[in-house]
């Protein structure tokens, strides 16, 4: 539940925003867009690889913060649909076809699958209970692709899965690959925004801030929190199909709980229920932890830890509170 | 006819009986106040008549059909809506937003996915606001608004319930003066289709708007009857004061 914050002016500051404001934030995302489309000419391709790795990882945040800022359900097992996405479109890759879209589809689809078999059990709760119960579901699912080992490899991982192909040609190289993830990742984010601003998204922001009061205005809440859990899933499971994509391997790791903290970590960086906060927030963990953390001797998850610390203390609203203009949430 | 029926309605805290075997009627487009002294039950009762405490035993009726299964929310699309004693709102919202999230979900459609402009939805929502006396304050964060101000919205989006049944609690705890008296101006004015039960403890207010009264003591209905019954009965004086005077009682 949100607390009640001070008033910024005295007898409440307009909370809607000004269309100069939206016209601003327009202009920015296309320029983000275009500098993100135009990175493989100017990155070698390590560089190019762990932006790609960048993307995957802020649409899997996204998705999380849908769960986690908007609705308010902080999840500790969000990594298992991931996984739940990524081993189907392994499979589907390896053993039916590696043509696009099938394995984006059957990646979302299972993610989505894996949420509404196991996000009922989660519905009933909020606040700590949720986060034990989606910690509980992870790890389950983490042990079933470790074991399950005729289907996912076991602890191996599933190996040896093709490049995606798109109108029969294989993406070879890094940079098609990152140009694939992003454009990907770009549909992926409009729909998790889309939902955010939709009648219905205003329902689960009610939720967030006040689930009782929202029964009591006629709001089926349970509903709701199972839509919502198994969209986030979908999307989730999407990342997932990127993951396969990018790195052509799954194992039990990826989805283990090292990755939904590192998600969730993504999310409260960035500010969460901002979305696009959560991309700055993935950003900065995937760039520490891989980019910067070999050259630390592999004290990444050290310097992300006191990030946190930093942001937790200094940046209430993580990297979105940080914006030059207001707009509210 | 009763379009709210509560029969044999009971709830128990361990060894407490909060509410006990209470039956009420309210007449369609009745005023009718719950009162009592303090821990007399009349906030569980309310829960329970809404939903948002299951009842031990008994049943709710609401307009001749048995709801006492039903969830909060359900009771609420059936037309039972309510607002509560301590502004509970939406900490992130401005006022037109938080009535539009009522409105939305009783405007007949289903809820979009996709984001779209909801005229029917904004309009009703800004005249609710003005109907409660809150134009000019649409956007304005709830955070911001004052308590008295908070409590006009909670009225504001009770109604956007399309309720048949209204039931306030405690309705003008913590007001100023001036929002009471605007408050009172508010719900004598509401159309008579609306029946409205609330819970008071401001005895002035009660005689000022009620036309029907129920007296509870010690979880069960010690007296329910007119305005006029209730002030004269020594029962609901002792239940107040003890033995006492009257006068001591209704500060007239």
């Amino acid at each position: 539940m949100t607390a009640i914050e001070a008033p910024t002016v005295p007898g409440g500051a307009p909370a809607s925003a000004p269309r100069v404001t939206r016209a601003r934030t327009g202009i920015i995302a296309v320029a983000v867009l275009v500098v993100l489309a135009a990175a493989p000419f100017m990155l070698a391709p390590f560089a190019t690889t762990t932006l790609t790795r960048v993307l995957v990882f802020a649409l899997f945040a996204v998705s999380l913060d849908l769960l986690v800022g908007v609705t308010g359900l902080p999840s500790l097992g969000h990594a298992a649909y991931l996984g739940a996405g990524a081993y189907a479109a392994g499979w589907v890759s390896i053993n039916v076809t590696a043509e696009a879209p099938v394995p984006l589809l059957v990646g979302a689809g299972f993610g989505a699958l894996a949420a509404a078999l196991t996000g009922w059990v989660t519905v009933r709760s909020h606040g700590v209970f949720f986060l034990m119960l989606t910690l509980a579901i992870g790890e389950t699912l983490q042990q079933l692709a470790d074991t399950w080992e005729t289907v996912t490899g076991g602890a191996n991982g599933l190996t040896g899965i093709p490049a995606v192909r798109l109108a029969g040609t294989p993406l070879a190289n890094a940079g098609f690959t990152y140009w694939y993830v992003l454009a990907v990742g770009v549909i992926g984010f409009a729909l998790v925004v889309m939902v955010a601003r939709s009648p219905f998204g205003a329902a689960l922001r009610g939720i967030r801030d006040n689930e009782p009061r929202m029964r009591a205005l006629g709001y089926s809440t349970a509903r709701y929190k199972y839509a919502v859990i198994v969209m986030a899933g979908a999307v989730a499971g999407l990342a997932g199909a990127l993951l396969v994509a990018q790195q052509r391997l799954v194992t039990p790791a990826d989805m283990g709980f090292a990755t939904a903290s590192f998600a969730l970590l993504a999310v409260i960086i960035g500010g969460a229920g901002s979305l696009w906060g959560a991309c700055l927030g993935a950003a900065l963990v995937i760039i520490i932890r891989d980019a910067l953390g070999p050259s630390l001797d592999g004290h990444g998850t050290l310097v992300l830890g006191i990030v946190f610390v930093l942001v937790v203390y200094l940046l209430p609203r993580g990297a979105a509170g940080l914006r030059i203009y207001r707009r509210r949430r | 006819m009763s379009v709210l029926k509560c029969v044999g309605l009971s709830r128990s805290f361990g060894a407490l009986a909060a509410v006990s075997e209470v039956d009420l009627a309210v007449g369609a487009g009745a005023r009718h106040a719950l009162i009592g002294p303090n821990g007399a039950g009349k906030s569980t009762l309310f829960k329970l008549v809404t939903g948002t405490m299951k009842a031990h035993a008994g049943s709710v009726e609401l307009a001749g059909r048995d709801v006492t299964g039903l969830s909060e929310a359900k009771r609420c699309r059936l037309g039972m809506s309510q607002t509560l004693q301590h502004a509970s709102l939406f900490a992130s919202m401005t006022a037109a937003e938080t009535v539009a999230l009522a409105a939305q979900r009783h405007g007949g459609g289903r809820i979009s996915l996709v984001p779209r402009k909801q005229p029917a939805v904004a309009e009703r929502a800004a005249e609710l606001l003005a109907d409660v006396g809150l134009d000019g304050r649409e956007h304005v964060a709830v955070a911001s608004l004052s308590h008295g101000e908070r409590k006009q919205l909670e009225v504001a989006l009770a109604l956007a319930c399309r309720p048949t049944v209204l039931l306030l609690d405690e309705p003008a705890a913590g007001m100023s003066p001036a929002e009471r008296a605007r408050l009172v101006e508010l719900l004598a004015g509401l159309p008579a289709e609306i029946t409205v039960l609330f819970v008071e403890h401001d005895l002035d207010l009660v005689f000022a708007l009620a036309d029907s009264v129920t007296v509870l003591h010690l979880g069960k209905v010690l007296l329910s009857g007119t305005p006029a019954e209730v002030r004269a009965s020594d029962a609901v004086r002792e239940a107040y004061l003890g033995a006492g005077r009257r006068e001591e009682l209704f500060l007239a």
